[in-house]
């Protein structure tokens, strides 16, 4: 087997079973500070995906709670957290993939949500349905669409 | 409880809705709500002991536009108050078995006034906390051996607007210890209970980040003494479990239903965060 999953088979199996070289929630492995060294699929993200999965409400709905100068053509940007302008600069890319797989590794306690993660909480919900969860509650972004996210983060350079 | 001092009255922010119409302006959170010239509201004020993580509360009012306060200002722009007439009409209409209506016991709603301040409460008889919907229900089956209203129901939404309304003014002062205590402790560990797949408590919104803004939404400090409420997206009247519900279906979770036991706590304890902020019922929101 190859370690590497190619972008195209990523895409069409996209919502569907993880890949077998694609690291399942439960395995990733963070450091001591919470950054995660390895690709969850060894595929290279997509930036402009990421963009779009951030502006998302289906997705990762980052603008929720964060401002991101250069995504002012979707409306709305919120202020529970910081502005992301920068985020590239600030952080390395394992750092980035930690803090969007479960910044909870890297800021103890913050209200940002794990986007890849699907165990460990109270009363679960499948998706805004307000019912309970699947038995095989999936993540809220797939790993691809994690790397995508960090792709598009690390080209948030300082000015 | 000393009424807010300001002499800023109604006018002036009426003025500055007009002046401010289609855009977003925001009135100054020391602002004072007088409600059709004379109820003056308590919008603001100290929290009380019992609420640890903040100084000062704030009505929902405070986080509005100028236009959606100015709603609120006047019966006649207040969309919810044609909701309150028609819980007049049920109040004096006979209905079930015993042939009776709320008036045959009551006599005017205005012998409501107060009762709103103290709910959700201790009921004795049946040993555990009630709100004013389960008040009125017992009424409706025991006394009128009618049908009980759905929690949702026009009719019990109205009704509660209808008696919440009789005490508009007075401040919240729902009784946290006694035998109430247990079933407000139940509601406190709800509140900062961090649930669903994003992993949000009440508190994580209304108590960490009040005043700013999650996406769209300018986020208050989700207080209830305006309930129940005319929610200018609904077009409608809606009950705090109602709210409750979908802020915790927006934490990815599962909810619980209105009128559930874990609702009722939760209702207990977000009102006793509201002690000392007059009751707005039917307050305007968007
Ligand atoms: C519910 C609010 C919320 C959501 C949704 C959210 N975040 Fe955050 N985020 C925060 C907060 C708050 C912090 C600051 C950490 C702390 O102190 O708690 C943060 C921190 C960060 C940081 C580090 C901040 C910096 O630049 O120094 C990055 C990067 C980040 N978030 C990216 C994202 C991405 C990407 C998404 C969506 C996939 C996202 N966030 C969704 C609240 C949120
Ligand atoms: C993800 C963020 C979030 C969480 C978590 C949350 N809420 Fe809200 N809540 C909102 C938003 C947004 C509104 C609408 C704007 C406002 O009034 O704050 C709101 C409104 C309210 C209101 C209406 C206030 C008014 O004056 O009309 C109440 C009451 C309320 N929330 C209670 C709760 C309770 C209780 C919980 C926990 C079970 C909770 N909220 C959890 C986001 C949240």
């Amino acid at each position: 087997m190859k370690p590497f999953a190619t972008t195209a088979v990523a895409a069409t199996l996209a919502a569907g079973a993880a890949l077998a070289s694609e690291t399942a929630p439960g395995d990733v492995v963070f450091d001591e500070y919470g950054a995660v060294e390895v690709s969850l699929t060894g595929a290279a993200g997509d930036p402009q995906r990421g963009a779009e999965i951030i502006t998302a409400r289906s997705k990762g709905n980052c603008i929720a709670c964060h401002e991101v100068t250069a995504l002012k053509d979707a409306p709305f940007h919120g202020e529970v957290g910081p502005i992301l302008d920068g985020a590239g600069s600030r952080w390395t890319e394992a750092e980035l993939r930690g803090l969007v797989a479960n910044s909870k590794m890297t800021f103890d306690g913050t209200v940002m949500p794990a986007f890849y993660k699907t165990t460990g909480f109270i009363r679960p919900g499948d998706a805004y349905t307000g019912k309970a969860a699947p038995a095989d509650l999936p993540p809220i972004l797939t790993a691809q669409e994690i790397e995508d996210v960090v792709a598009y983060l690390a080209t948030l350079k300082d000015e | 409880m000393a009424l807010a001092t300001s002499t800023k009255i109604a006018l002036g922010l009426a003025l500055a809705g007009g002046v401010a119409a289609g855009t977003t302006a925001w009135a100054d959170e020391d602002d004072i709500l007088v409600i059709n010239g004379e109820t003056e509201i308590i919008t603001k004020t100290d929290a009380p002991a019992h609420v640890e993580g903040l100084d000062t509360i704030r009505s929902g009012w405070t986080f509005r536009t100028v236009e959606t306060q100015s709603l609120q200002m006047d019966d006649f722009d207040n969309p919810a108050m044609i909701f309150v007439d028609q819980g007049i009409d049920s109040w004096n209409a006979a209905d079930g078995a015993a042939g009776k209506s709320c008036a045959d016991c009551h006599e005017d709603p205005e012998s409501m006034t107060g009762l709103r301040t103290k709910l959700p409460k201790w009921n004795e008889a049946a040993g555990e906390v009630w709100t004013m919907e389960m008040y009125i229900n017992a009424c409706r089956t025991e006394r009128m051996e009618a049908e009980p209203w759905g929690w949702k129901s026009q009719p019990m939404l109205n009704m509660t607007a209808l008696i919440g309304n009789q005490s508009r003014g007075l401040p919240m002062a729902v009784e946290i210890d006694g035998p109430a205590q247990a079933t407000w402790e139940q509601g406190k560990e709800m509140y900062y209970t961090r649930y669903g797949q994003l992993e949000l408590s009440c508190a994580n919104c209304h108590e960490d980040n009040y005043d700013n803004y999650i996406r769209a939404d300018h986020l208050s400090q989700g207080q209830t003494n305006g309930f129940p409420v005319y929610r200018l997206k609904q077009a409608n009247l809606i009950a705090a479990h109602n709210r409750f519900k979908g802020c915790i279906r927006d934490t990815r979770a599962e909810t619980y239903s209105e009128g559930s036991p874990e609702f009722v706590a939760l209702e207990l304890y977000v009102a006793s965060r509201g002690n000392g902020l007059s009751v707005e019922t039917p307050a305007v929101r968007n």
